[in-house]
């Protein structure tokens, strides 16, 4: 049972780290920019073909994860100085309607230029068989390639946690999440700002692609399902936080990753076996949407409100 | 020109079943929805081509009238198969349907095309619904009942001995019928995992087997659902002490051509293969390989099937497919030639035939594919039919 509580926590800290990856972007351009951006599930759909078709050409998994981030990055510059600046003066309403018209033109353009079957991308050989992990004086085996992502997961957060609360740039940043035109009257470059931020969010959910590209697949439409966790993971951290995003990544990757493996497990225990086994599985997909409705009962601004 | 006029004419003129003056048909039209995009897209794809094949072989022409396919993507998403299936059924007012994958997708459908007089010829979903209480005249399975694959997998694995066995399947109606059939022949201690339909990610799944630690897995997870569930399977290092027990479904050359070597050893169940020794076989093998450059899947065989029922119904009613009693009599009576071998039609419309024991393993050419083992059931109805009242 410990074995299995461990390795199911592991996989949540996985998910959650990928997660944080998605919302760190879509927080900073939420919170900072006040744009609602539905397309940045279609920036982390591309970025993901890009890396697996560079991963194809280039014939190595990391050459392609790197230019693939690249790729992405150069589309969010171009997407952000086109169509993003018209966006931030206009209402809600209107981003939701431009950036949804985005997301249908990506999965039109994909389907159009790598064809309706799902890429395959596969993990460097070293990396696709399971560790050796020691358990209080036992072992058990892990996937290598998860514990990976794990590192890298942990990795770019750190850094993304030392440059937004550290740096020079980062406290423009926060700034800029706390109160636009104050930032702007102390002399920023508010509108060089919301560039740098947007092109590194694209970049970050290419990264968050193509890692876990191996793992899904690469697939059209494979930006929505995630993009309502993205969206699930900032409301609970409070629009425009990094840390409310990666604690919010976090919660919502450990509940839905334990829920879906224990909630049927204790619902046998609790119920008769045919109830169980209808009422599990949907308890467990709704999970993390009672978890986000219960927190913003009792804190309806989220975990860690950006504006004070 | 003015044949079509008078056919026009003709329709709108005569109720529709005055089926004493029913005329020859001068087209044959077939509305083709399947998965074509998404994870379940390899299956979708599968049936098309071995369909569009048996086309092909047949000059373009369904009983000897000339026959257009309309195809469609449904996405796996039942909302817009349905809404390709009414512009089928209302607009192009096609005289066949076929190609839908999944039972839900099925199920969401089926309604619709029964109550517009349509004869649907599944390639592939078999939904006990339909084999039972919901049985229609409108409706003919020329591939399988869904549990049946299962139980002949049930069987090996109760008669190989294991006594502690997980199950992992989707949660959805096919997924209930595996559960069903697999249970119908294995007797043991079984613990069901349910997933979500069209999940990929199987983390939370392989850790709660490895806590298990069952002596067999049997696992129905059709297309990439499958691809993705046995590579992360091997990479977890469950491999080493879990033994793989499948449906065909999960084992087929989609999933082999995806995972490759790390399938061997896996048993699997099917009706068909590719290593069939009949004339009809191999020349869909032979041709299938030449025309697309791969082997053949069960779906493959199952749409290429289809159409060959279709062409054999057409041609007994002498292209008077407005005549449903004679048309339905015709597709009862099963005059063509399977890939498979010999199977007849029950009175719920689904196969009587035989399954199939195959191995993954390399063959004299060195490729990772299945070899046929034996034969687990000798023709094998389905557990429903009894509860079929067929009108």
């Amino acid at each position: 049972m410990t074995q299995l509580i461990l390795e199911q926590a592991l996989n949540g800290l996985q998910f959650g780290l990928m997660l944080f990856l998605l919302a760190a972007g879509l927080t900073l351009v939420f919170g900072i920019m006040d744009c609602i951006n539905l397309a940045h599930g279609s920036l982390y759909m591309v970025g993901a073909y890009f890396v697996a078709a560079a991963a194809q050409a280039a014939d190595s998994f990391w050459i392609g994860l790197g230019a693939g981030v690249a790729g992405a990055a150069v589309l969010g510059l171009l997407l952000e100085l086109s169509l993003f600046r018209q966006l931030y003066q206009r209402d809600h309403l209107s981003q939701v309607l431009a950036t949804f018209a985005l997301i249908l033109i990506a999965n039109e353009a994909v389907r159009m230029i790598w064809g309706p079957a799902p890429l395959m991308l596969n993990p460097p050989e070293a990396l696709s068989g399971p560790v050796e992990l020691p358990l209080f004086g036992d072992t058990f085996f892990y996937p290598a390639y998860r514990l990976v992502i794990i590192a890298f997961g942990l990795g770019v957060g750190g850094l993304l946690y030392l440059l937004v609360a550290r740096s020079r740039v980062g406290m423009w940043v926060r700034a800029g999440a706390a109160n636009r035109e104050m930032t702007e009257a102390l002399g920023i470059n508010v509108r060089a700002l919301f560039t740098a931020v947007f092109v590194f969010g694209a970049a970050l959910c290419a990264l968050a692609g193509g890692l876990l590209g191996p793992l899904l697949a690469v697939q059209v439409g494979m930006g929505e399902s995630i993009l309502i966790l993205a969206f699930v993971v900032i409301i609970i951290g409070g629009i425009g936080s990094i840390r409310g995003a990666l604690v919010g990544a976090l919660i919502v990757g450990t509940v839905d990753t334990l829920g879906r493996a224990l909630l049927p497990t204790l619902l046998r225990a609790a119920l008769p076996a045919d109830a169980a086994s209808t009422l599990g599985p949907a308890l467990a997909s709704i999970l993390i949407y009672l978890l986000m409705a219960a927190i913003l009962f009792f804190k309806p601004q989220g975990l860690f409100p950006a504006r004070a | 020109m003015t044949l079509r006029l008078t056919a026009l004419a003709a329709a709108l003129l005569l109720p529709p079943l005055l089926t004493g003056s029913a005329h020859a048909a001068d087209k044959i039209k077939v509305g083709f929805v399947s998965t074509l995009s998404g994870p379940g897209a390899g299956l979708g794809v599968d049936i098309r081509d071995g369909f569009n094949l048996a086309m092909k072989q047949l000059g373009g022409k369904l009983g000897n009238l000339p026959a257009e396919v309309i195809i469609a993507d449904d996405q796996q998403n039942p909302d817009v198969a349905k809404q390709a299936a009414d512009k089928f059924l209302k607009k192009d007012k096609v005289d066949f349907m076929t190609g839908i994958v999944f039972s839900n997708i099925m199920l969401a459908v089926g309604p619709t095309v029964f109550e517009n007089k349509t004869f649907y010829i599944s390639a592939n979903a078999g939904p006990s619904q339909y084999a039972g209480e919901q049985c229609n005249p409108y409706f003919f399975n020329v591939a399988w009942q869904n549990d049946n694959l299962h139980e002949a997998v049930g069987k090996v694995v109760q008669d190989k001995g294991f006594k502690d066995v997980l199950i992992v399947t989707p949660n959805y109606p096919g997924g209930k019928d595996a559960v069903s059939g697999f249970k119908r022949f294995y007797k043991g201690k079984t613990e069901e995992i349910y997933t979500k339909l069209g999940q990929l990610d199987y983390a939370a799944e392989l850790a709660q087997i490895r806590a298990a630690k069952p002596d067999a897995l049997f696992f129905f997870l059709p297309g990439g659902m499958g691809i993705n569930f046995v590579k992360q399977f091997v990479s977890a290092g469950l491999s080493r002490d879990t033994q793989l027990f499948a449906p065909g479904f999960s084992a087929d050359e989609d999933v082999i051509k995806a995972v490759g070597a790390p399938m061997m050893g896996m048993f699997n169940s099917s009706h068909w293969a590719h290593d069939m020794d009949n004339a009809e076989n191999k020349r869909f093998v032979a041709e299938f390989q030449k025309e697309y450059s791969r082997l053949p899947s069960l779906y493959a065989s199952q749409g290429y099937d289809a159409a060959l029922m279709m062409d054999a119904a057409v041609r007994d009613v002498k292209g008077k497919v407005e005549d449903k009693a004679a048309l339905q009599k015709a597709l009862e009576a099963k005059r063509f030639k399977s890939v498979r071998g010999d199977f007849k039609f029950n009175s719920n419309h689904y196969p009587v035939q035989n399954y199939y024991l195959r191995a993954i393993g390399k063959d004299a050419q060195g490729r990772v594919t299945n070899k046929t083992m034996g034969t687990i059931f000798t023709n094998h109805a389905d557990a429903y039919v009894s509860q079929c009242k067929m009108k």
